[in-house]
C-alpha cells in the first residue's frame, strides 16, 4: 500500500511500518506487556503476537481506563506500534500517546481512517503515514 | 506542541492565559493535555467540572511516575474535591504485600505525588460508595471503567470515558472538554437490550448481572445499550456489577435500564423518542454461554477465593457476614475481600471486622487482589463472584478461574473445594 487515505489526524506524525490488524479490540491495560510489546490476553485471538513496531490497525478502543499508562510506558520503552491507524476515536489510547510526547518527545501518530479504507489493509503489508 | 487542526474549539481569556503558562508551568501542562483531548473530541468549548476521581495514581511503569512528578515538581494542585483510585499497595495492610521493593517504592512515591497535588487519598475504585458522591446532572471527570459507567448510568452524573493523564489534567484546570457523555445527545440510548425472556428468578440474582454486563460489553463496543426487563427493585450493587464487567468485556461507558436508572423512566426518554439502531435479545443459552467463558478449570484443587472487584459495599460486606455466620473457611483455601478504606471504618464502626477475621476472611483495602501481588502463594485455583476479575485474573496472575456466586464462593471456601449450585442456571 502507498500513502494511507487518512480521514482525521489525531496525534500527527509521520510513520512507516508493516500493517498488524486486529482481529478484535484489544485492552492494553490487562491485554498488553509494556516491557515486550507482546499481547498477553488470554481471550484475544492475537495472544502472543508482538505490536512493537507495527502500524496497529484497531477500529475501537477497548477496555481498562489504564491503557493510556500502558501504551504510553511501551512508547518509552521503545516497545509500541510505530503508530495506529483506527475507526473511531478512542481518547484514552490518544492520551497515552500524547503524554510520551509531552514527557520524551516521542511520537506514536494516531488516525482515523474509513471503514472501506481499514478493510483493505492487510497484516504484513507496509503502510505509511504521512505528517500534514 | 504538534501542528493539529485546531476545528471549532473556542477558548475563553482564561483558558489562553493558562495555555501561555500564566497559572504556572504545570497548570500550563494540564491545560495543554485537556485542550489536545478536546480537540480530538472535537469539543466546541470546555466546561467546569465538579469533582474528578483519578485513575493514573495506579503504578505502570516509568512513564506515569514521570507524569505526575512533573506536574507536582511543577507546582500544579487540583482544583475541584478529587478523589484516588486504588493504587499497588495496601497501606492499611502493608505485611500481605510479595512484590519486590523496587516496585513498592515507585508505587508509593506515585500515590505520595497525587497527594501533594491535593487528591483525597481514599485509594478506591468505586467512589460512587464514598460519602459525597456526585448527584444527578453533576458534570465530573472520573477515570477508572467501572467507575464511570456507574456515575452515568446509576447516579446520572456526567462524565465522559476518561482515563489516565486526562485525570489529573482535569483536575487541575477544573474542566474537561464539553463534548461526549457531558452531552444529552450523546446520553441517549442506542441498542436494544431485550432481557425479558430471561426467567424472573434468574433476573432477581446477584449473579446474573456480571454475566449479562459480559454479554452487553461484547455486544455493543462503545454504544449506549438500553436494557428492557431487569426489575426496579435491581440494586446499585446488581447494576455496579453490569458495567463493571461491560467494560471488561467491552468499551462500556453508560448503559439505561428502564425503569431501574435516572435517565430511563421510559423506554421513549431512554432513546430521546427515536427507535433503537439494533435489537439483541438475551436467552439462558448467552447467559450461560458467557458465564463459562469466566471459568478456566473444571476439576482443580481450590485454593484461594477472591471477593471485592469493584471494591465492596457495605451492604455486600454485611451480606458475607450473614453467610458466613458461625462458620469457618476451610484451612486449605485463603479468603480476600478488596474493599475501599472509608468502607472498612463502616465495617469496624459496625464490629464486623472482628467477625470477618475470624471467619477467616482477610480484608485488602487501597488496592485490589489482581493488580499487585498481595495473595500468598496459591495452590490451585480460583474462585470469584466478580466477572471482572476472572477476566483479567488468568492473564495478570496465571490463575485458573471459576466465576460463581457469591453463595458458590463462600460454600467453596467452607467446604474447602469448588462447589458450584448449577440449578442458579436453569433455563426455569
Amino acid at each position: 500500500m502507498a500513502e494511507l487515505e487518512v480521514e482525521r489526524t489525531l496525534v500527527a506524525g509521520a510513520a512507516t511500518g508493516p500493517a498488524l490488524v486486529l482481529d478484535e479490540p484489544l485492552s492494553f491495560w490487562g491485554g498488553l506487556e509494556a516491557e515486550t510489546g507482546r499481547i498477553t490476553d488470554a481471550h484475544h485471538p492475537q495472544m502472543g503476537e508482538s505490536i512493537t513496531g507495527t502500524v496497529l490497525v484497531m477500529a475501537v478502543g477497548r477496555g481498562s481506563s489504564s491503557a493510556s499508562s500502558v501504551l504510553a510506558e511501551a512508547i518509552r520503552l521503545g516497545t509500541a506500534p510505530t503508530a495506529m491507524v483506527m475507526r473511531e476515536p478512542d481518547e484514552i489510547i490518544v492520551l497515552g500517546a500524547i503524554a510520551a510526547e509531552e514527557l520524551y518527545g516521542l511520537t506514536m501518530p494516531i488516525v482515523l481512517v474509513s471503514a472501506e479504507t481499514m478493510a483493505g489493509i492487510t497484516t504484513g503489508e507496509s503502510v505509511t503515514i504521512v505528517d500534514r | 506542541m504538534s501542528a493539529l487542526v485546531k476545528g471549532i474549539l473556542q477558548l475563553t481569556d482564561h483558558d489562553d492565559a493558562a495555555l501561555r503558562g500564566d497559572l504556572g508551568p504545570g497548570h500550563q501542562l494540564a491545560m495543554r493535555i485537556v485542550v489536545r483531548v478536546a480537540e480530538v473530541m472535537q469539543a466546541p468549548r470546555l466546561r467546569s467540572i465538579t469533582g474528578a476521581h483519578i485513575d493514573s495514581c495506579l503504578y505502570h511503569g516509568t512513564a506515569g511516575l514521570d507524569f505526575a512528578r512533573r506536574l507536582a515538581d511543577d507546582g500544579a494542585t487540583v482544583s475541584v474535591p478529587t478523589t484516588l483510585n486504588v493504587s499497588s499497595l495496601d497501606l492499611l495492610h502493608p505485611e500481605l504485600y510479595r512484590g519486590d521493593a523496587e516496585t513498592a517504592t515507585s508505587s508509593r512515591l506515585l500515590m505520595a505525588q497525587y497527594e501533594r497535588m491535593g487528591c483525597r487519598p481514599t485509594w478506591t475504585c468505586a467512589p460512587y460508595q464514598l460519602a459525597d458522591r456526585p448527584g444527578f446532572g453533576d458534570h465530573v471527570a472520573w477515570a477508572e471503567s467501572n467507575a464511570i459507567v456507574f456515575a452515568n448510568s446509576v447516579l446520572g452524573a456526567r462524565t465522559h470515558r476518561y482515563g489516565d493523564f486526562i485525570d489529573i489534567a482535569a483536575a487541575i484546570v477544573g474542566q474537561v472538554p464539553d463534548a461526549g457523555l457531558h452531552t444529552d445527545e450523546a446520553r441517549l440510548g442506542q441498542i436494544l437490550v431485550d432481557v425479558t425472556g430471561i426467567p424472573e428468578r434468574v433476573r432477581e440474582l446477584d449473579v446474573f448481572y456480571p454475566v449479562l454486563g459480559l454479554v452487553i460489553g461484547a455486544e455493543v463496543g462503545t454504544r449506549i445499550p438500553v436494557i428492557v426487563g431487569l426489575p426496579p427493585t435491581a440494586s446499585e450493587d446488581q447494576l455496579k456489577a453490569i458495567g463493571s464487567a461491560g467494560a471488561s468485556s467491552g468499551s462500556l461507558a453508560m448503559f439505561h435500564a428502564v425503569g431501574c436508572t435516572p435517565e430511563a423512566a421510559t423506554f421513549d426518554e431512554a432513546f430521546g423518542g427515536r427507535s433503537p439502531a439494533r435489537e439483541l435479545t438475551v436467552t439462558m443459552a448467552d447467559i450461560r454461554r458467557a458465564r463459562d467463558q469466566l471459568t478456566t478449570t473444571s476439576d482443580a484443587p481450590l485454593g484461594v477465593v477472591s471477593l471485592g472487584t469493584p471494591h465492596y459495599s457495605v451492604a455486600q460486606l454485611g451480606r458475607l457476614v450473614e453467610r458466613l455466620a458461625g462458620r469457618r473457611v476451610h484451612p486449605d483455601v485463603r479468603v480476600y475481600v478488596s474493599t475501599g478504606r472509608d468502607v472498612l471504618a463502616e465495617v469496624d464502626q459496625r464490629g464486623w471486622g472482628g467477625a470477618l477475621a475470624e471467619a477467616g476472611v482477610q480484608i485488602v483495602t487501597d488496592t485490589c487482589t489482581y493488580i499487585t501481588p498481595v495473595m500468598a502463594e496459591v495452590q490451585g485455583a480460583a474462585i470469584t463472584d466478580s466477572a471482572k476479575w476472572a477476566y483479567y485474573a488468568p492473564a495478570n496472575l496465571g490463575l485458573d478461574v471459576v466465576f460463581g456466586s457469591v453463595d458458590d464462593c463462600v460454600e467453596s471456601a467452607v467446604a474447602g473445594r469448588i462447589v458450584r449450585d448449577e440449578t442458579t442456571w436453569a433455563d426455569g
